[in-house]
């Protein structure tokens, strides 16, 4: 049982790989792009005339920020786009009439997209060495923001996805949600700046938190604390993963 | 042992649509059982409970003696599903889907090869195997399907209407290699619209129309129960004179085809007699439509009148 559970899962898991892998156009390049514009424009023309952030210059403040943006809109698009046109092509039912367990199938598609978040990851990283001498302070804090944080998001994406019966719906969380939330979240500058009632609006948004973990990570510095972050990650991945096994369990958007 | 069991299987729609008003079903094992049925009569609906993808609203459903409430897991791995609609993923290659499909039943991945060798060879479709699916045509899409069914070798085989758009020549290809898994001890289950399909392949029949099942029984018992037949002979004639048939209904359609309704007791040598009495000759002669055809009409039209009382 165990056996047949793993190669399920993998088999999953590297159908959702092969995917974005074989879309690498649309999938990984624009988020190197995009990236690279940011560092120019904000942290090169703009960063140079804004001095220091925080105690580092510009250009390193907000690297660890901007490569947690792309950690979280990929883990979010990817799942959310690849179970919801698995739903419309019915494609899903390949797995649904198999004996692949609920947490299975949900692990199989958040483990894509946390594999296309954490290559993007790399990809970013890669293209802000060119700009800036990337320092790590701590890895293992850095590392367990980065993969909480993309396991977080794309499974926000499959419950997304679960409940979307249209393409628009699936962008409009990332539009109206996830992007506000994102720029709001610290990833161009310190809550420090902002006014005491504004700093205390901005710790309701918990983007604060994974930027500001992942900001630790790299430069030893943060708005809040690490562990607060790691704490609220784990609790807000635990109550996702029970929401997304809820609605696969009782079929909600895929059985009628 | 019983292949399928259900008991008292009810659906109804969040909107209201009652599909399924209390159905019993047994499929022996090794059978190749029909499910027939007009369009809208409840036969996906079943087919969709019995492979999970419909949860039910009142019933029972034992696969191979795993009930589906509480040993789905052991029900799932005994069934292979061949949908109506092409289901797999547009972009991704023969063989990757096949080698998933097996691959979400636990079947390691070696293993999982050699099988896609086996089936895509035997259903013509290796050369095709790197090729992603959207390129194939309808025939090759659906023999796809049904390859990718048999990966994790099910003990039951469920085909939805699996030659629909499919020509001839394939479908025969298609009844022959159905007919050599049957004969390996796999159960199908088919759903079809072409009954010369079902009368062809399968030995036990059920009828379903607006969610309850009307007829259940073997194809020899079922065909059995045709009383009348009616027949197109294409004829000769050397007169002008009009044909009579005495006993028989019958109608002219043209000065060289007539149409004759013949019960199954009187058989068609008096028609011939009478026939060559006037002198007419009978070049060549046809059912007018499939004898389970007529059958299946009939028997719907009178579920139909039954009710309505």
């Amino acid at each position: 049982m165990a056996n047949r559970n793993f190669i399920a899962l993998r088999t999953i898991w590297i159908k959702e790989c092969t995917r974005f892998l074989r879309i690498w156009v649309q999938t990984l390049v624009p988020p190197a792009i995009t990236m690279s514009l940011y560092f120019i424009i904000f942290g090169n023309l703009i960063g140079s005339r804004i001095g220091q952030m925080g105690g580092y210059s510009y250009m390193e403040f907000i690297v660890p920020g901007l490569i947690m943006m792309s950690v979280i809109t990929n883990s979010y698009a990817n799942v959310s786009s690849s179970f919801f046109s698995a739903k419309f092509q019915r494609n899903v039912e390949e797995m649904l009439v198999a004996p692949v367990p609920h947490w299975v199938l949900i692990c199989g598609f958040v483990g894509g997209g946390v594999a296309r978040a954490l290559l993007i990851g790399i990809i970013v990283t890669c293209v802000s060495m060119l700009f800036v001498d990337v320092r790590i302070h701590n890895f293992w804090v850095l590392a367990i923001t980065l993969l909480l944080t993309a396991t977080l998001f794309a499974t926000a994406g499959l419950i997304n996805a679960v409940y979307a019966k249209t393409f628009d719906d699936i962008s409009l969380i990332p539009t109206f949600v996830l992007t506000p939330l994102t720029y709001l979240g610290g990833v161009f500058y310190s809550l420090s700046l902002l006014p005491d009632f504004w700093q205390m609006v901005s710790k309701a948004n918990p983007i604060v938190y994974m930027v500001n973990g992942f900001r630790y990570g790299f430069l030893g510095t943060s708005d809040v604390s690490y562990l607060v972050s790691i704490g609220l990650l784990v609790g807000f991945n635990a109550l996702l993963f029970a929401v997304a096994y809820t609605l696969i369990h009782r079929g909600v958007g895929i059985r009628s | 042992m019983k292949a399928l069991a259900i008991q008292g299987l009810q659906k109804t729609y969040k909107g209201g649509t009652q599909a399924l008003k209390g159905i019993d079903l047994t499929v022996e094992q090794g059978d190749f059982f029909a499910l027939l049925g007009p369009n809208g009569a409840g036969k996906s609906t079943t087919i969709g409970i019995i492979s999970s993808l419909v949860n039910k609203t009142g019933g029972k459903v034992e696969i191979f003696g795993h009930d589906l409430d509480t040993a789905l897991v052991d029900a799932k791995s005994c069934i292979g599903l061949v949908p109506q609609e092409f289901n797999f993923h547009q972009f991704e290659t023969l063989l990757q889907i096949v080698v998933n499909q097996a691959g979400y039943y636990g079947v390691p991945r070696t293993i999982a090869k050699q099988r896609a060798e086996k089936y895509l060879k035997q259903l013509d479709l290796w050369e095709k195997r790197n090729m992603p699916a959207r390129t194939l045509s309808g025939g090759m899409k659906r023999r796809l399907m049904i390859a990718r069914a048999l990966m994790h070798e099910p003990k039951m085989l469920i085909l939805d209407e699996p030659t629909a758009g499919v020509d001839i020549e394939i479908r025969r290809s298609m009844w022959t290699f159905l007919k050599e898994i049957n004969r390996q001890g796999v159960t199908i289950i088919l759903t079809t619209h072409y009954l010369e399909e079902a009368e062809m392949l399968c030995r036990n029949i059920a009828i379903i129309d607006k969610g309850r099942i009307i007829e259940n029984t073997t194809m020899k018992g079922l065909l059995a129960k045709l009383n009348n037949e009616t027949f197109v002979l294409d004829l000769k004639r050397e007169t002008e004179a009009p044909v009579t048939l005495t006993g028989f209904t019958h109608r002219v359609l043209d000065d060289h085809t007539l149409e004759v309704d013949v019960a199954k007791d009187d058989g068609l040598n008096p028609v011939f007699d009478q026939l060559s009495a006037q002198k007419i000759q009978v070049l060549s002669m046809r059912n007018k439509a499939n004898r389970l055809e007529e059958l299946f009409v009939s028997l719907v039209e009178a579920g139909r009148n039954g009710g309505e009382k």
